[in-house]
């Protein structure tokens, strides 16, 4: 009986104390850097897109939900045709972000994608690439590979090593 | 006894009653956040003041969906009860002096076989639904109207008896020298407990009994008919607040502010304390009601009768 009172009692006092809410559209949550929403596709510093289109964020992915075409342009560089991300099946899980070798597929903190039609979380390249290099300002992924492109021979870029010459490692 | 215009207090009380009920969902709603540090509703209107509004638009807009094994007449008949039964119990209520619909000689066991009949409305709505969760429902307010029934209206006979009269103005005129608080304070315990139960509010709010039984006798209801159910509770929450005023905190007597104003803010009070009661208590288990309700209750309220009928002799 006595508890059922110091209950009460306990309850009441919560009257005076802060509430907790955070009023979400008026006053936003803190979202970490790191925070696993909106996908985009970053681009060189130089302006490139860093895709590859090698299709490993499409294998990585759980719930199939990328879609894309490879494609290579006149120097020989490969470039997805199409790159397709379905929002509405998307889990932000991260994984195509973990999978991809050139930085180009990252995730952002946003997840405001609220849409009153499910064909519009359809996302096509062009929504998807950004003109930035998203979370990795500096890096290039032509500069360091080693891949012979258009104009460019193996290991000529800035960041490249000269090839080996394995047949001077001969005795 | 309604003064020069009694249509005037008819529609003025009925107004105000439901008016009451429908805010009375939004105060819950504030109250219960406020206790559990939460905002509720605060994005319609000032302080979601309108959030009655919007609701009241949908569910009159919804679809007034009768289930095909439901037993038709008394599945409408069901939520018109509750409300007709609440809303008579309001006619011999006393606000302030020359504010009551009918000054009954015996107003507070009109009030009592209203409420007695009230249950019908949630009995019936049970059995009607032809679904096991709303008959439990059904089977179980039955059950506990009849246990809490009996030493709800015991507990008022100290009031009754101190008073001198079943007349509600009457014992609220007797509460001159001293609120009946006072003397009647086991009688006032437990009729705040057994109202609590007969307007079926947490902690025994067994017949909806939503963790256990869907939503108890109204799991069928839909649209304005589960409106009339969910109205028909806050103004029964309104009239245990007011009863209780009027039997024990001397209704609308008190110094200074006008009589109405007493009577709105001690009712008030209680309807808020009803809230807390709400977020405070979880619910008990069935047969720990019933064996409650039978062997404290009763016995508390008969040694609660017989000391004050013994009191009342030797002073007379």
């Amino acid at each position: 009986m006595l508890s059922i009172l110091k209950g009460i009692w306990n309850v009441f006092l919560h009257t005076f104390q802060k509430r907790i809410t955070v009023q979400y559209p008026d006053q936003k949550p803190y979202l970490a850097p790191r925070y696993r929403g909106r996908i985009i596709l970053s681009r060189d510093p130089d302006g490139g897109e860093r895709c590859v289109a090698c299709n490993l964020c499409a294998v990585a992915c759980p719930v199939s939900c990328i879609a894309l075409q490879a494609t290579e342009d006149e120097h020989g560089r490969r470039y997805p045709e199409f790159f397709r991300i379905n929002f509405s099946r998307c889990i932000f899980c991260g994984f195509c972000e973990e999978a991809c070798p050139t930085y180009a597929i990252q995730l952002t903190p946003d997840f405001e994608m609220a849409e009153f039609h499910r064909q519009n979380l359809v996302y096509e390249k062009e929504d998807l690439l950004i003109n930035g290099p998203g979370k990795y300002p500096g890096y290039n992924f032509w500069n360091i590979s080693g891949v012979q492109i258009g104009g460019k021979d193996k290991g000529r870029a800035a960041h490249e090593a000269a090839p080996v010459d394995v047949h001077s490692l001969l005795p | 006894m309604s003064g020069p215009y009694p249509m005037v207090s008819v529609l003025g009380i009925l107004i105000v009653a439901l008016t009451l009920a429908a805010g009375l969902i939004w105060l819950e709603r504030r109250l219960l956040a406020l206790w559990q540090d939460r905002y509720g509703p605060n994005r319609v209107g000032p302080f979601g003041l309108l959030q009655v509004v919007a609701d009241g638009v949908k569910i009159f807009m919804k679809e007034d969906w009768i289930p095909p094994f439901a037993d038709k007449p008394v599945f409408i008949l069901a939520p018109a009860i509750i409300m007709v039964t609440v809303l008579m119990s309001y006619a011999v209520l006393p606000v302030a002096p020359g504010i009551i619909i009918s000054d009954l000689n015996i107003g507070l066991l009109f009030i009592l076989a209203m409420s007695s009949l009230g249950v019908y409305s949630v009995v019936l709505a049970g059995w009607s639904s032809n679904n096991k969760y709303a008959l439990l429902g059904g089977l179980r307010a039955a059950a506990q109207m009849i246990s809490y029934e009996v030493f709800m209206g015991l507990s008022l006979m100290g009031v009754v008896l101190m008073a001198g009269s079943f007349s509600l103005s009457a014992i609220v005129e007797a509460q001159q020298k001293i609120w009946f608080v006072v003397p009647q304070f086991l009688g006032f315990v437990l009729f705040l407990i057994a109202g609590l139960a007969e307007m079926r509010r947490t902690p025994f709010d067994l017949p909806e009994a939503e963790s256990e039984l869907v939503a108890g006798f109204h799991s069928e209801y839909s649209g304005m008919k589960f409106g009339m159910f969910f109205v028909g509770e806050y103004l029964g929450v309104t009239l245990i607040s007011a009863m209780i005023t009027v039997l024990f905190f001397g209704g609308w007597l008190g110094p200074v502010l006008p009589p109405v104003v007493w009577f709105l803010l001690k009712t008030f009070l209680f309807i808020a304390f009803f809230i807390l009661v709400r977020a405070a208590l979880p619910r008990p288990r069935f047969d720990q009601l019933m064996s409650w309700g039978w062997k404290v209750m009763l016995p508390l309220t008969l040694i609660n009768l017989l000391i004050t009928g013994a009191v009342v002799l030797s002073w007379s």
